[in-house]
């Protein structure tokens, strides 16, 4: 698996886009940095960068290179190699260069000017949020054929985990506010990786004392060790189970 | 070497290959032809693996396609379109597939790249190559690992005479070491050098397959081109008549 995926990282670690991300990421981080006295409040506007633009550019890259891939898939398909191996290795190299990308253009900046606590809970996260959004974008791009609807697919679901979503669970907490619903609240952050990240840093930051009952809750829950375990876990299964499904498809695909 | 064992396909509700039964043996050399969409193209990808047939089994050296990928060390592949990773240099590609492959430079047969001349282009990125010289680059690593079935489809659309005429010379030498070689085309004067047998598909039924000699006594033509396109006459008459058929039945 390996001998195929270190040709497909090769690929992209040469394409403009990557490089073109890479320092787009560095570019913003630093100037981020050095416009704001505060480095936490830089942290903050740093924050949203990372939960908005990392899984719209791990969807997008991810599929637009699963189609311009297809014929170079076919051709594997016709070596002695599994289709589980072609599509893990695919994978692995798409996820890792995006991943050196974010290490490279967000990594060292917050290694450098913010190296603490909230700084690795971002790193994490925009980690986390890169490879379970390469997943997401292999399982769509394997399920449909035509190119045009893979992007408008990959898309949607973006759009639906970065805006409708929070609009979903804000109707929820207008509708039942008579109840208590702080645990119920817990539980659905967990339906999307973003807003799991998103609390998983805030928590970190010192903004979180403003957040009321809720932010006390979740502090308590996330700011221990079993809740530190808990937002791994639940980013681990965002990741694996698109992937598992993205090989199962694939497959029993006819290409 | 290859047995096809009633093989059907359906795309939607497209019938792509119905019931399809072959058997091919080393030395020959086969030419799948028959119009657009008839399914040559399908039948290729379901041997291959890459298509799975809704029934029917295929066998290559006697192991069935959809139990393992292993097979497939002993097929070369020539797609009609090859696309191959933007960035990546035409001797990286070789290097992949030679790892890929598990092979070393000394059981592979370098011919045909030779005569290609593609080792001056070796530090060439793929995206930066014209579409006949991708093409030379899809013949060279199907012959490359010296295969005992050679599966090309389209293999001379795209390239210019010269190299058409050495990529013909390298089949024929191949056909001379008793290999199963798989041609599909829509050139047939490139094939009438070539063939041993024709093996004619449409709207995914076998028509028929035969060798070169029966086809020629019974056509009465000596030239293949001549020859199918006496047969596709007489199929049009018939296609007509289904047509008339649908319109009575409507």
């Amino acid at each position: 698996m390996i001998k195929l995926a270190r040709y497909v990282l090769y690929d992209i670690f040469r394409s403009k886009v990557i490089i073109g991300y890479t320092l787009f990421l560095f570019l913003i981080s630093v100037s981020l940095f050095n416009m704001e006295e505060n480095s936490s409040k830089a942290m903050l506007s740093l924050l949203s960068i990372v939960l908005i633009v990392v899984p719209l550019i791990s969807l997008i890259f991810a599929t637009i290179h699963y189609y311009n891939s297809y014929e170079f898939i076919e051709l594997m398909l016709s070596q002695p190699m599994s289709r589980t191996k072609i599509l893990l290795s695919e994978y692995s190299g798409v996820s890792l260069s995006l991943l050196a990308s974010f290490l490279i253009g967000v990594g060292i900046p917050v290694l450098i000017y913010s190296f603490d606590g909230t700084g690795m809970a971002m790193l994490f996260t925009g980690s986390a949020l890169t490879m379970i959004f390469t997943s997401i974008a292999f399982f769509a791009s394997v399920k449909s054929r035509d190119k045009a609807r893979g992007i408008g697919a990959a898309l949607l679901l973006w759009f639906y985990f970065a805006l409708i979503f929070d609009g979903l669970i804000l109707l929820i907490l207008f509708a039942f506010s008579d109840y208590p619903l702080e645990k119920l609240t817990l539980l659905l952050s967990s339906l999307n990786p973003i807003d799991l990240g998103r609390i998983f840093i805030m928590l970190k930051m010192d903004v979180s004392a403003l957040m009321g009952y809720t932010g006390a809750l979740y502090k308590d829950f996330f700011g221990s060790l079993s809740g530190m375990l808990y937002t791994m876990g639940i980013m681990f299964v965002w990741m694996a189970v698109p992937l598992w499904l993205a090989v199962r498809a694939f497959k029993r695909k006819d290409l | 070497m290859i047995r096809i064992d009633h093989i059907s396909k359906r795309f939607k509700r497209l019938q792509v290959l119905d019931n399809v039964s072959a058997s091919f043996t080393k030395g020959q050399v086969i030419s799948l032809i028959g119009p657009n969409g008839s399914g040559k193209t399908t039948l290729i990808k379901t041997i291959l693996g890459m298509v799975k047939a809704d029934s029917g089994e295929i066998y290559v050296n006697d192991t069935a396609v959809n139990s393992d990928f292993e097979y497939r060390k002993n097929i070369g592949y020539m797609p009609q379109i090859g696309r191959y990773p933007d960035n990546l240099k035409i001797g990286q590609l070789f290097k992949m597939l030679k790892h890929i492959r598990g092979k070393e430079d000394g059981e592979l047969d370098h011919n045909l790249v030779e005569k290609f001349n593609l080792p001056a282009i070796y530090d060439k990125p793929m995206r930066t190559l014209s579409g006949g010289t991708r093409q030379k680059v899809s013949a060279c690593l199907a012959f490359l690992f010296n295969p005992d079935v050679l599966i090309l489809d389209e293999p001379t659309a795209g390239l210019d005479p010269l190299s058409s005429e050495i990529l013909k010379e390298k089949i024929i030498e191949e056909k001379n070491k008793n290999k199963l070689i798989l041609i599909t085309s829509h050139v047939l004067s490139d094939l009438d050098e070539l063939t041993t047998h024709i093996m004619y598909l449409q709207e995914g039924k076998l028509r028929f397959l035969k060798d070169m000699q029966t086809l020629q006594d019974e056509t009465g033509e000596a030239r293949l081109g001549k020859a199918i396109a006496r047969i596709m006459k007489s199929e049009k008459l018939n296609l007509l008549s289904e047509d008339e058929k649908l319109m009575v039945k409507k």
